[in-house]
């Protein structure tokens, strides 16, 4: 028991040293020479416009719930007028940055982790180093470069499709005017609010993309070590985003509220 | 330090000269050591490959051939012990200085690792338009010229995935000797390829040895293929390429070594390996 202790000690140790390794060798490689132009606008185009989609359908979705369940509480006191408050609070700062960070996670960081992992098992890691490429430049920082980037955009999107969904269910379903929806939807929020809502979603775009890199090249044993990778990622990036939005949350407050 | 090297006249001779010279070392091992964890992968490794010959590692699985690649490359490092690879001593670089070692040596990889998402042109050209920085026209002529060499120049548009397994093996060749590397990495060229084609991927290298100069490191345990590379040269009779059986000299310049839980038990050209009286090389051979 003690020694299977130890050893899990010592690889979870490694885990997080490789892990912090790699944070660093690929911040160095996102502002020193070589650049990879190319992998860098193919990165944008793949974790940006790729992931337009399923932000845009969640934020709609999440936006419309969220005020079809408000309206019901908003009700017991008179209070229904304020749902654009309650949307627009939601999603700019909380549910607009998580989600669309755990929609990136499901959907970029497992397809990094399983492009990285095949690509490990199939040696064509090891021939890019023989080549004379680093890997950390031509592979990680474009990953990593364009998901911080894209991440507060695609979370920018989200808040807007979001409170435009809650907005539809509040004039067409509750019944609220829609002036007054989008006059409640400013009247709520702090000036730092937004600026929350778009600080956060930088460091979690980071979190899932580093993680998903860390996982896929970390990746052994064949096939099924890639489907292993991608489920690591998966679940690691989204477990990391709750607790990194937990603790940036706390640290936001304490420095502008 | 640096070994130095003199002249007839005592002049001391540059890392270059030294290299440039026939027969210079141009991969040294020296007594190299590697393990992962209790498991002992390299045991007390030494050997010498000069300029312009072939060295081909024979063993069973496990027994530590890939590794010397990996180790040349500078992929792994080794746990003691020295490798000197075109005069550089690799074992002691990180993977920023050892870039430009790895400028003058190809690989090609067990089952070809070529990028899936790039053609057969974007997988040849790879180094020389991304690493090398040249330009597009000039990239296009090298990889049109090495895929002729090769035989395989209809299939420039191809993606790897529409290739057949030699296929791959041999644009995997022509993606490392694209940069005109002076030394060549063979990891298991033939493994899992029938026997035509493994023919046609052991007259590729043959045909890199004697007539670009290539110096050749073949890791294999397919014996009819380690005894066609050792036992045939390339030359050019009237513009054409034919491949003969190799003459004695240039039979004893490819050398065999075989390893044994990671230790070297045998080393020297292919007759002295088909006389060996040891019981365990007499296994490996019938």
């Amino acid at each position: 028991m003690l020694r299977w202790a130890t050893e899990w000690t010592k690889a979870a140790l490694l885990e997080v040293q490789e892990y912090v390794r790699l944070c660093r060798a690929s911040i160095n490689a996102m502002v020193t020479r070589p650049f990879y132009y190319r992998d860098l606008v193919q990165q944008f185009d793949s974790i940006g416009l790729g992931s337009l989609t399923v932000v845009i359908l969640t934020g709609l979705f999440t936006g419309a719930v969220l005020a079809l369940q408000s309206g019901i509480t908003l009700d017991q006191f008179g209070a229904r007028p304020f749902v654009g408050r309650l949307v627009s609070a939601s999603m700019i700062k909380e549910l607009g940055p998580v989600l669309t960070a755990l929609m990136l996670a499901g959907r970029v960081g497992s397809g990094i982790a399983a492009e990285l992992g095949s690509m490990v098992v199939t040696d064509q890691v090891n021939a890019l180093r023989a080549l004379g490429t680093d890997p950390m430049r031509k592979l990680v920082a474009p990953r990593v470069l364009a998901g911080t980037l894209m991440c507060p955009v695609l979370t920018v999107i989200s808040d807007v499709v979001g409170i435009i969904g809650g907005w539809v269910i509040a004039v067409f379903q509750l019944r609220v005017a829609s002036s007054l929806y989008w006059s409640s939807v400013t009247e709520s929020l702090y000036p730092a609010d937004p600026w929350m809502g778009l600080i956060k979603p930088f460091f979690l775009g980071f979190v899932i993309v580093s993680v998903g890199c860390h996982v896929g090249l970390r990746t052994r044993g064949g096939t099924q070590g890639v489907g292993r990778a991608t489920t690591n990622a998966v679940v690691t990036a989204s477990v990391g985003v709750l607790v990194v939005d937990f603790f940036i949350t706390r640290l936001l407050i304490t420095l502008m509220y | 330090m640096e070994p130095q090297l003199y002249d007839e006249f005592g002049t001391a001779l540059s890392r270059q000269e030294i290299l440039d010279a026939t027969g210079a070392p141009v991969v040294m091992f020296d007594r190299v050591d590697l393990a992962f964890d209790e498991k002992v992968i390299l045991r007390n490794v030494s050997f010498t490959l000069l300029k312009g010959h072939t060295k081909i590692f024979l063993g069973a699985s496990g027994a530590g051939k890939s590794t010397i690649l990996k180790l040349i490359l500078g992929l792994w490092k080794p746990d003691a012990g020295v490798i000197w690879v075109n005069g550089e001593r690799v074992d002691q670089m990180n993977e920023r200085q050892i870039m430009h070692v790895r400028a003058d040596l190809g690989m090609v990889f067990q089952e070809g690792a070529l990028f899936d998402s790039l053609t057969v042109r974007e997988n040849v050209g790879y180094k020389l338009y991304e690493e090398m920085n040249w330009p597009p026209d000039k990239v296009n002529e090298r990889v049109e010229e090495v895929l002729g060499f090769i035989g395989l120049a209809d299939f420039i548009d191809r993606m790897p995935s529409e290739l057949s397994g030699g296929q791959r093996r041999r644009v995997a060749i022509a993606r490392a000797m694209a940069a005109k590397p002076r030394i060549l990495l063979y990891d298991e060229p033939t493994t899992g390829l029938d026997p035509i084609t493994s023919i046609t991927v052991d007259e590729e290298i043959v045909k890199l040895r004697d007539l670009e100069g290539v110096s050749s490191i073949v890791v294999t345990h397919q014996l009819r293929d380690a005894f066609f590379v050792a036992c045939h040269e390339a030359r050019l009779v009237d513009g054409h390429v034919r491949i003969e059986p190799a003459s004695e000299q240039k039979s004893e310049e490819a050398e065999f070594i075989m390893l044994k839980d990671g230790g070297i038990i045998f080393e020297g050209p292919a007759g002295d390996l088909r006389r060996s009286t040891d019981p365990y090389l007499q296994t490996f051979l019938s």
